[in-house]
């Protein structure tokens, strides 16, 4: 097992409009590209962030070694409950998460 | 062979700023557009709900000041979108303004441009009834409160409105909400470059320098062509690699290989990005498609109650240990009180507690366990009115400051950091569409005047 800290360059996370943030893993090596792309499973992802799996997209960008994870938001941004207008923080939340 | 078409976009929005030289170094290449955008809902409902900037107007006029003179100087174009943050009628005019008095110290003749793209509500609610209206995925919900609520609708305009003032001889175009890439792409896709690569450069370029080494630095370049585009940094210290470049089409895009557009779709599954050189990258392989009907994109903002705030800090560590058990009596005790001594109130109001230093920005997805020696706790009141909100936030006040976590305890004081501990924070608006409109015909609906001065 191994973080996805330790299995990135770096994880940004930022909104894409106000209804979606988006998640970029910039893997760096081949090595590690595919260790994410096996293990950053759609499941995986959806338990961690606690949004179904069907508001999910999950993209993978070979060329570039990136896993690209967008979601919808559960409060759209800067509504009443929102607690991050920009997205940025998930990023923390996927990088301590441990895969295969 | 057509010629080619160069863009010069001198940062990802006016106000941010951008480095002097590198806009010198990209004024060199003889470009035959300046574009800059003029803001984003990047930065939340607040500004669409009030029809406000978000940048500092002196801020903005130093550095379109700047702009005005390098484009007198070139004799080419000058194009802002989005202007003034939200992209309403009064931030064109605000801009219009602007541009007048830069005009008159300067003594420069001036043809400009103004493109409005507010669409009022009952033209909205003719759409809807009309069919006309898609929702996007997600969308918010249309009801009668919301519509009744909504203070401002934009519709984000295509290429089209822009490239009808750039044929209208104008030297400076203002244009309300327009996609980001839309500034950019109208000239190249009006002097018949690559469809694919017009509007793949304008996705590259419309933040700036991010598709550099060197984000802060401003000053993109790109140059357009029958088969494909180069983009390169104006700044000496930034550089374009395929990998930055590559990258930044991801850059807040939910999807990172289609782009959706007012009358079609970019896909850039097939794009290569090659080197040319340790400075510039050529991009090609970018395909647009075109869609059968015309649809371009509607924000909008409504009125969802006035806030107010307090904020205290705990440091007792038996409180900060136990700070879940004290928001839990301090939330209870205060709905209590409110609903005793606020009879009168039909209000929908909520009141938020955030412990900052614990869970604030995350919530129930924390998971570090790790508690700080102080803790933040953030109250946010939202009401139907302002005195209402603050009267709310007043009834809190003194239990934030003193409520004992048991009874036989002494009466704690946390630390106020400021006097009065409530502030009033005004409207608070919420996006209220991420839908799309049909319409017959791209220019509807974005007057277009122009003035001579």
């Amino acid at each position: 097992m191994a973080s996805l800290s330790e299995l990135t360059h770096k994880i940004r996370s930022k909104n894409a409009g106000p209804f979606w943030v988006t998640i970029d893993l910039f893997c760096g090596y081949d090595a590690h590209y595919k260790r994410v792309r096996d293990g950053l499973t759609l499941p995986v992802i959806a338990r961690c962030i606690l949004i179904p799996e069907n508001l999910v997209k999950r993209f993978e960008i070979d060329n570039l070694k990136v896993i690209k994870v967008s979601f919808q938001r559960k409060h759209f941004q800067g509504s009443r409950l929102d607690r991050d207008m920009h997205g940025a923080q998930f990023a923390f939340l996927l990088e301590q998460l441990q895969i295969d | 062979m057509t010629k080619s078409t160069k863009i010069l976009v001198p940062s990802g929005v006016l106000g941010l700023g951008f480095s002097e030289d590198a806009l010198i170094q990209g004024l060199k290449r003889q470009p035959d557009i300046i574009s800059i955008d003029g803001g984003s809902t990047d930065s939340g409902p607040f500004y669409l709900g009030m029809g406000v900037s978000k940048y500092s107007l002196e801020v903005c006029e130093a550095e379109w000041h700047l702009l005005m003179q390098a484009r007198h100087d070139n004799k080419i174009p000058l194009v802002i979108g989005s202007c003034g943050t939200c992209g309403v009628n009064a931030g064109v005019d605000m801009m219009f303004d602007m541009t007048v008095r830069i005009a008159k110290k300067l003594g420069h003749s001036v043809k400009i441009a103004r493109i409005y793209c507010e669409r009022e509500r009952s033209e909205f609610q003719i759409a809807l009834s009309e069919n006309r209206i898609k929702p996007l995925e997600p969308a918010p919900q249309i009801t009668q409160d919301s519509l009744s609520k909504i203070t401002h609708i934009v519709s984000s305009a295509g290429v089209e409105p822009i490239q009808k003032a750039m044929e209208a001889g104008a030297d400076v175009i203002l244009v309300g909400r327009a996609t980001d890439t839309a500034l950019i792409a109208a000239l190249p896709l009006l002097n018949n470059a690559h469809k694919g690569a017009s509007w793949h450069a304008a996705k590259i370029a419309e933040c700036g320098a991010f598709c550099s080494t060197n984000p802060s630095s401003g000053v993109i370049f790109v140059e357009v062509d029958e088969t494909g585009f180069t983009v390169e940094a104006m700044a000496q210290n930034a550089l374009c690699t395929p990998e930055t470049v590559a990258a930044h089409m991801l850059y807040e895009n939910a999807d990172p290989f289609i782009l959706l557009e007012p009358g079609g779709h970019l896909d850039v599954t097939d794009a290569t990005y090659t080197a040319l050189d340790a400075r510039r990258v050529r991009v090609e392989g970018s395909h647009w498609h075109s869609s059968d009907t015309y649809t371009v994109k509607l924000e909008a903002a409504k009125l969802s109650g006035y806030q107010t705030t307090l904020l205290t800090i705990v440091r007792e560590p038996n409180y900060v240990a136990h700070i879940d058990d004290w928001i839990e009596k301090l939330s209870r005790i205060c709905n209590t009180k409110i609903k005793q001594s606020m009879t009168n109130s039909k209000s929908t109001h909520s009141i938020d507690f955030r412990v900052i230093g614990k869970n604030a920005v995350l919530g129930e997805l924390e998971f570090s366990e790790s508690l700080a020696p102080e803790l933040g706790v953030l109250v946010i009141v939202t009401a139907d009115s302002q005195g209402e909100a603050d009267d709310i936030a007043m009834l809190i006040n003194p239990y934030l400051l003193h409520l004992p976590l048991s009874e036989d305890e002494p009466i704690p004081t946390t630390a106020f950091a400021y006097s009065p501990a409530n502030s009033s924070r005004g409207a608070f608006f919420e996006f209220a569409l991420n839908h799309i409109m049909k319409l017959d015909k791209p220019c509807d609906g974005f007057p277009l005047i122009i003035d001579e001065v």
